[in-house]
């Protein structure tokens, strides 16, 4: 009986909340299952860990996007720095530590945190600017950060790191020594840490992390200076702290992604199709497509939108086409007057239905 | 000294075509306010259409270019009629993402006809390089036509916006498009001319880019197209002297960058460019500065 | 000592001058309202109080501290809450949320208090809470108190703003045209709003108003403003009757 009142008295967003969240664990459960029961193909089991990264890269972008209402294109950047940071890490230790869960849950907390400081150098000069001109120096941060990833070489021999911006040799290695990062070869051989099962841990975490902000005192305040940069102020709310707060927490989870993703692939690489501004507005899609503001859509759109275009697949070339129509008719139906008429219209056949029916 | 020079020329070369997709894309920002991510798609077609025309079909390079910016100009009027008209008083993302669209639709176009292999662009001029200096300096023909289409468009255009009535009518959209609607100006078919316009300037900057550039695919102009808006936002965002500086400055500072820093870090030190300049004038070299009313 | 003090306060715009030599002393709890034609600079003052323009001349002590050119949120946290007059709440929030976004201050948590849901968390935003319904109850407003912000009619929107600027528990609440867009029955019951939030709080108020049947309801004492100077200060009905301050007004 109290249990029951218990849950009646929870409000409406933690009710949203707690939906997501077993949306989430749900999912993991049917995966798991056809896995098990061998239903699934080796392409679609091979999805299933970037469909993690994109999930939270997705949830994270919208903490900068809907939630502080600052368009970001740079969203890949803080993925490469975290998919690099854990991948070093995992390499430098892959002989000190052979516990696979410890070295990897290290490697995640290295990734996010190099991320957050990322996030916060890159901040700090980019929350000062407004609209387009941000959007538009987050992209430039994210392609310099991808640029000069290329150019790092990174070894390590008895005498401890070298580093250097010209290739292998000019790094001067004993014979003991090993080559982490090979510039635009990027790192070969991290350790396989990234599992489906991880995936949907990290997954709940970050939820767990963004939704908590978003409906804390933290959260209200980012959310006022969104709709009200002059009124916050006038109410004592600080501007910058509360910005770059959600820009960092925001880059540290694609950091935590970034890890997730190194940690998939036998050669990391920094390339334009995943860590350039082409990947940081794929993220937007999802974003933007998923709602703005909306996390369990940000959730439902990175995982349909990435399949999308794997159910497509028996088009074969036809199927990137469809997907940007796809994208426009999207945009064009519900943010089109024309389309929202549309939309109304729809709405008021289904209540008519409705009320002949009763 | 000499090997600065030529660096020099072949900084001014590529930054005036960034200047002229630059142009296109602060008009149409100018006026739509909106961040056209599918103009570098547009310069792609066009030159397309020149490789198909001139390369396949073998017709004179004068008149694939003119075919070319008609393609373009009518691709660009096209899109604009689709896609961005029906989302006019949509919110900013929702038209970023829709350019977004657009931009995968040319691209995967192109990609079906074309294929994704890199095809190797003919170049359309046909003048022969100036030598100075004993023929230490050589100046390429490309580079020669390419500086002087961009003064020849940057001084039209300019004439155009400030003595044609169609060209005042778009100043007027662009500083307040309900005030100049209620002076009886025709927005849309303003908002329509500039795309058109800025379209054909695609065209020709795809000609230009690929004839001193000559790698053709289906991405060739996502990154100049991203680059040029960064050289609208350097030189301030809505002004047609700001672009032409914008685009100059960015094609200089690449070469020298790539040619005495690092060939690999030349995108970073302009994008690093970009972020000192916003960072002490964030409204570009030529914006103006708006402030909040309270 | 008064709660208010301001001396030869002054502002350029470039070459205007858009507030010159201006002088106010408001004492504690003193409903007080300040006049003038459209763009005298009345709002403009507002935002020197308030630290959204820095002046260029003079000072503002407050309860005797000096707060000129201060910025905006360490004004508010030396006393001072304001409403604007074009209104400017957090559309997307909710009515109750607006309130809670102005106790921020009063009732801290940190941000990792807030994501690990420490006992804490729940203890601060219960008291957030049930200040907030207070404050919302004086209002009117506790019914809305889950709608978005823009949702509401106007009315009570300008009400909400007040609420929020309460919140941040202000010794000197700053209201820029409160009766502004209101019919006579809302502003009537505006002005017992106000006098009562002055009676309740002891509260002190400055208010900007256009409407004179407010002004000459509710305000002890005015100023007057013209072309950025001071026409005329002193008790509402003596003021009301000067001549130079209906000439201002009715332009000879």
């Amino acid at each position: 009986m109290s249990k029951k009142m218990k849950v009646r008295n929870l409000s409406k967003t933690t009710k949203s909340n707690l939906i997501t969240y077993g949306m989430v664990i749900v999912a993991y459960i049917i995966v798991e299952i056809f896995l098990r029961a061998g239903m699934v193909s080796s392409l679609i089991e091979g999805l299933l860990v970037p469909l993690c990264v994109y999930v939270i890269l997705a949830v994270s972008l919208n903490l900068t996007v809907g939630i502080s209402g600052e368009l970001s294109l740079g969203h890949a950047g803080f993925m490469c720095v975290g998919a690099f940071a854990g991948a070093t890490f995992s390499k430098c230790l892959e002989n000190v530590i052979t516990f696979g869960i410890l070295r990897f849950t290290l490697a995640i907390i290295v990734g996010t945190l190099c991320a957050a400081l990322f996030g916060i150098l890159v901040g700090i000069p980019v929350l000062r600017l407004k609209g387009d001109y941000l959007a538009i120096v987050t992209l430039a941060f994210g392609e310099i950060i991808k640029n000069v990833v290329n150019v790092i070489y990174l070894g390590r021999d008895s005498r401890g790191f070298h580093i250097s911006i010209k290739d292998t040799i000019s790094l001067g290695l004993e014979d003991d020594g090993e080559v982490i990062i090979k510039g635009a070869q990027g790192i070969t051989g991290t350790p396989n840490d990234s599992t489906f099962l991880w995936g949907i841990i990290l997954i709940l975490i970050t939820l767990f992390i963004v939704i908590n902000l978003i409906n804390s005192r933290t959260g209200r305040a980012i959310m006022s200076i969104r709709d009200n940069r002059i009124a916050a102020e006038s109410i004592g709310i600080s501007v910058t702290k509360y910005k770059l707060l959600a820009f960092s927490v925001s880059a540290a989870l694609a950091g935590t992604a970034g890890v997730l993703y190194a940690h998939n692939l036998a050669t990391l690489t920094a390339l334009p199709k995943n860590f350039g501004y082409n990947m940081s507005i794929t993220i937007l899609v999802f974003v933007v497509l998923g709602g703005i503001g909306n996390i369990r859509g940000s959730v439902i759109a990175a995982v349909v939108l990435t399949l999308l275009p794997e159910l497509l697949r028996a088009l074969n070339d036809y199927r990137m086409l469809i997907y940007a129509v796809i994208l426009i008719a999207t945009m064009i139906f519900t943010s089109s007057p024309g389309g929202q008429a549309i939309q109304e219209r729809i709405k008021l056949f289904f209540e008519r239905r409705k009320t002949k029916e009763a | 000294m000499i090997g600065f020079i030529s660096y020099l020329v072949n900084g001014i070369s590529l930054g005036s075509v960034y200047a002229i997709i630059a142009l296109g894309y602060t008009m149409v920002y100018g006026i739509a306010k909106m961040l056209n991510f599918a103009h570098g798609d547009v310069i792609m077609i066009g030159a397309f259409v020149v490789f198909s025309t001139v390369s396949g079909m073998g017709l004179p390079p004068v008149i694939g270019i003119l075919i070319s910016v008609v393609v373009c100009t009518v691709l660009g009027m096209l899109i604009e009629r689709i896609a961005y008209k029906p989302l006019r008083h949509a919110s900013k993302l929702a038209v970023l993402i829709t350019a977004i669209g657009v931009s995968y639709f040319l691209q995967n176009v192109a990609l079906l006809i074309y294929g994704a292999n890199t095809k190797s662009f003919t170049s359309v001029v046909t003048m022969e390089p100036i030598r100075l200096a004993d023929g230490a300096l050589v100046i390429s023909g490309e580079t020669i036509v390419t500086v002087i289409a961009c003064i020849i468009i940057m001084i039209g255009l300019s004439a155009f916006i400030k003595y044609s009535k169609s060209g005042r009518a778009m100043l007027a959209v662009s500083e307040d498009s309900g005030a100049a609607q209620l002076m009886g100006v025709n927005v849309n078919s303003t908002i329509a001319l500039t795309f058109a316009i800025g379209s054909a300037l695609a065209a020709i900057a795809g000609v230009l880019l690929c004839s001193s550039y000559p790698s053709l695919t289906p991405y060739t102009g996502s990154m100049p197209g991203i680059k040029a808006f960064v050289a609208a936002v350097f030189g301030g965002i809505g002004s047609i002297p700001g672009a032409f500086i914008g685009g100059i400055l960015l094609g200089v500072i690449e070469i020298l960058g790539r040619a005495y820093i690092s060939s690999q870090l030349s995108d970073a030190i302009v994008f690093a460019v970009l972020i000192v300049v916003l960072l002490v004038k964030p409204t570009g070299i030529l914006g103006k500065q708006i402030q909040e009313k309270v | 000592m008064a709660l208010l003090e301001v001396k030869n306060l002054g502002i350029s715009f470039g070459g205007l001058r858009a507030v010159d030599d201006f002088n106010l002393t408001i004492e504690q709890g003193e409903l007080y309202g300040l006049i003038g034609p459209n763009g005298a600079g009345k709002t403009t003052i507002f935002n020197l109080l308030t630290g959204v323009y820095k002046p260029t001349d003079g000072y503002i002590m407050l309860d005797g501290e000096n707060i000129t050119g201060k910025k905006t949120i360490e004004i508010n946290r030396h006393g001072v809450a304001r409403t604007f007059q074009n209104i400017r709440l957090f559309n997307e929030l909710t009515v109750l949320d607006n309130v809670k976004a102005g106790l921020h201050n009063h009732h801290p948590y940190s941000t990792l208090t807030g994501i690990l849901r420490l006992p804490k968390y729940y203890r601060v935003e219960k008291e957030m809470n049930e200040r907030a319904m207070e404050l919302l109850k004086v209002f009117g407003l506790e019914q809305e108190a889950d709608y978005k912000a823009s949702n509401l009619p106007y009315g009570q929107q300008r009400k909400l703003e007040i609420a929020r600027a309460l919140a941040t528990d202000p010794k000197l609440l700053l209201l820029d045209e409160p009766a502004a867009g209101m019919n006579p029955n809302e502003t009537q019951e505006l002005m017992k709003t106000i006098r009562f939030v002055r009676d309740e709080f002891h509260m002190t108020i400055l208010l900007i108003e256009h409407d004179m049947k407010l002004v000459s309801g509710i305000c002890e004492r005015l100023t007057v403003l013209n072309f950025g100077q001071v026409l005329a200060e002193g008790e509402t009905t003596e003021v009301l009757n000067d001549p130079k301050v209906i000439a201002a007004y009715l332009g000879e």
